[in-house]
């Protein structure tokens, strides 16, 4: 990780780099369970988020992880900066650069949006979420609490369950879990599994009781509303019905099972209420967890800027 | 006792590959009045400019079929005069011209204007091809008849299927009457959904939404059972999936009119192409699975698909150098083609010279109608002279075309086009190492 500018997705990372952040993570953990959260690894470097699609969860995660790690942040949302009045990414990305930013993070709605700024920035570019392709922060903070939890990700049974096709969670999740060693079920209407998905060696259940039978883990994934209006699925009740995890469903899996969720729910549809409450469930966990990682990520991807930086502090000093 | 002539062209022991002529062999060809004048054993009247061609290869001129000029309207894309230099440089001698202009190519007068401007500023020669329905917005189909006699060779609504069957149906009755072929964009609009690459693998691990086999195979299926109801002319528009290509070879088989053709880069190139997002792997159709692939090169070489046609889309660095999903269809192809398909095709056995040959001139010819296609006395002179052992290297910046979309940049192809001669002139030579460089410029008008 120490070597690459970018983050990406899972699927580029070897086995090694993501135990590295896991590894990196424990210790970042550690820090935010003191009382004086901070730390001055990353004093002098600037990181850019760059939102271009709603999110709470995962730029507050980013904010807080840069601000424990004393680096300067700037937010930059679609809506209130240039892109709505059509400037170009490229171009958005080039102003943001010209005033020095060591570091973008970036949320798009379109694939591949940070493979594009990551070949036309020199700054480093970390994957917030493109479209329905990967969010890596996302795959290591559950790889991450699967293994606080569980002591390993190896020989684990991994079921996930939802709307995988359009799911970037699900994808980065996929990768990591089968670079470590995990096996992984998933389960969803057939409309909303993406071509050809067993070719990513995963196994496919016809059933949610298939699915969660014998599994240590059950990561259920956020069903888009939206998603019955464009005739994938004939109505979110008949989604619950048939695809919801229920507290009889999860007893098919093992007693010590996790769930997880990326969040936000919609309790009632993917998930029961007593569920997403239960002793089962590690969603907050998560969401502790992801202010570590993206700490871990920061970390290890600047650590060269981050010599450079501590240099020249001396030097001032 | 001959005349001497001093608008002739003399080229000297070329290897003649002119299946349709039926020649073939180490031969000479003499150009005179813009005409093919003797071919085989004839001595070069005096006053005529002669060419060593020996060790290369002479064709009946290259005739790109599927080529957007984007004038009118588009002329920072690409104009007729920068569109047909990148066809000469290519090989083409003849292009024919989509449609999708702005304004579209729907009446007589727009159809006129690009012939006044070819006549004024082409290099090769400029076949309009009209659109089958007004606006192409696909209800109320075009005054065929007019355009006919306007000098478009075709209709076609590409970029987009004439999704209403209906409509579909009386456009080929009336396309039949007047004599005009129907080039079917075939691609089902509601199945394509907002795909912007092919439905499989590759679009699952991108994930780019994904635009399934089926929406082509389905607009095939709809376009030859009107073909079969009709009786019309119909030819299938850059085909690249193998469900399509087994619908074509069937109605073939049972006698109807129906052609195909297919474009370079579906014969080179799969979806797994769209890898690191590059949007000059984004065109409509899409780049397919290995298996379409292999389909296409079955195609073309059984004679299911009788034409290699580009599709050579033009677009500017500010549309294609954005994320994947914003960028619009498209690459540009016309200087590639060739290069690839030797590359592609015959260096790898899949094609004979010969049947690549018919590909590139008389299959295209005879689906359009128009003359060439051959070497035999009295065809137009348009001639295609290849280097089948030229290695080079696809460099974007150097092309003759305003735009610069294309995927192959970088790449490595051995075989080119060298010398380009429409109507007798030389349009087009690039550098050899056979020494021919100096008589080539001489020949330049």
């Amino acid at each position: 990780m120490r070597t690459r500018k970018d983050l990406l997705g899972l699927e580029d990372l070897t086995r090694e780099e993501i135990l590295e952040v896991l590894d990196t993570a424990e210790s970042m953990l550690e820090i935010l369970e003191r009382p004086i959260k901070k730390v001055p690894t990353l004093r002098g470097i600037t990181v850019a988020n760059l939102f271009f699609e709603p999110s709470t969860r995962t730029r507050v995660s980013f904010e807080l992880a840069e601000k424990r790690l004393s680096a300067d942040s700037v937010n930059f949302q679609s809506t209130g900066s240039s892109v709505s009045k059509g400037e170009t990414l490229k171009d958005t990305a080039r102003n943001i650069e010209a005033m020095r930013v060591d570091m973008v993070v970036i949320r798009h709605g379109s694939a591949g949006a940070p493979h594009f700024l990551g070949r036309n920035l020199q700054a480093g570019v970390i994957n917030a979420g493109d479209g329905a392709h990967e969010h890596p922060t996302q795959g290591l903070l559950d790889l991450f609490t699967v293994r606080r939890h569980l002591g390993r990700v190896e020989g684990l049974r991994v079921a996930l369950l939802g709307d995988i096709a359009h799911s970037r969670v699900a994808r980065s999740n996929l990768w990591g879990l089968r670079k470590l060693g995990a096996s992984v079920v998933v389960c969803g209407p057939a409309t909303l599994l993406p071509a050809e998905v067993e070719r990513l060696g995963v196994e496919v259940a016809p059933t949610v009781e298939e699915a969660v039978d014998g599994a240590d883990v059950v990561n259920v994934l956020r069903l888009q509303l939206e998603r019955q209006t464009s005739s994938l699925i004939p109505s979110i009740r008949e989604y619950a019905r048939l695809f919801g995890l229920t507290r009889e469903r999860l007893a098919l899996a093992k007693p010590t099972a996790l769930v997880m969720h990326p969040g936000p729910m919609n309790r009632g549809v993917e998930i029961a209420h007593d569920v997403a409450d239960g002793t089962r469930s590690v969603i907050l966990d998560q969401v502790t967890n992801g202010v570590a990682v993206r700490m871990a990520v920061l970390y290890l991807l600047l650590a060269e800027k981050r010599s450079e930086a501590g240099t020249a502090l001396e030097r001032t000093a | 006792m001959e005349m001497a002539r001093e608008n002739a062209l003399y080229l000297r022991g070329g290897t003649v590959v002119d299946p349709q002529g039926g020649h073939h062999g180490e031969m000479d060809l003499l150009l005179a009045d813009g005409r093919v004048a003797g071919i085989g054993n004839v001595r070069p009247p005096a006053g005529a400019v002669e060419v060593n061609v020996r060790g290369l290869v002479v064709a009946p001129g290259f005739i790109d079929m599927h080529v957007h000029l984007r004038e009118p309207g588009r002329e920072d894309k690409e104009t007729i005069a920068s569109g047909t230099r990148a066809a000469a440089a290519g090989g083409f001698t003849a292009v024919a011209c989509m449609p999708n202009t702005d304004p579209p190519l729907d009446t007589r007068s727009t159809v006129e204007l690009v012939l006044r401007e070819a006549s004024r500023r082409a290099v090769t020669r400029v076949y309009p091809i009209a659109a089958v329905t007004q606006g192409r917005k696909g209800k109320i189909i075009t005054e065929m008849g007019e355009l006919r006699e306007a000098g478009a060779v075709a209709v076609s609504d590409d970029g987009d299927w004439v999704a209403d069957g209906h409509v579909m149906r009386r456009a080929l009755e009336y396309a039949r009457m007047v004599g005009l072929p129907v080039i079917s964009h075939a691609e089902d609009p509601l199945l394509r959904g907002c795909g912007v690459m092919h439905e499989g693998y590759w679009s699952t691990v991108l994930g780019l939404r994904g635009i399934p086999a089926a929406a082509e195979d389905v607009a095939v299926a709809r376009d030859i059972a009107l073909a079969r109801l009709t009786g019309a002319r119909l030819h299938i528009a850059h085909i690249s999936t193998a469900g399509a290509v087994d619908l074509v070879r069937r109605a073939r088989a049972e006698g109807l009119e129906v052609t195909a053709e297919a474009a370079p880069h579906h014969f080179t190139l799969t979806d797994e192409a769209v890898r690191g997002y590059n949007a000059n792997t984004r065109m409509s159709p899409p780049l397919r699975s290995e298996a379409d692939r292999d389909a296409v090169r079955e195609g073309l070489r059984d004679g299911t698909i009788g034409v290699i046609a580009t599709d050579h889309a033009p677009h500017t660095e500010t549309e294609k150098d954005v994320e994947f999903d914003a960028a619009p269809n498209g690459i540009i192809g016309l200087e590639t083609a060739v290069g690839l398909a030797l590359t592609e095709l015959v260096r790898t056995k899949i094609l004979d010279l010969e049947t690549l040959v018919l590909r590139m001139s008389a299959g295209p010819a005879a689906v359009l109608g128009v003359p060439g296609g051959t070497l035999a006395p009295g065809s137009p002179a348009d001639v295609t002279v290849l280097d089948l052992g030229a290695e080079w290297t696809v460099r974007p910046e150097e092309s003759c075309s305003l735009s610069r979309n294309t995927p192959f940049g970088g790449r490595r192809l051995v075989g080119r086009p060298v010398i380009t001669i429409v109507g007798g002139r030389v349009v087009h030579s690039a550098r050899m190492e056979s020494g021919a460089t100096a008589a080539v410029e001489s020949a330049r008008p």
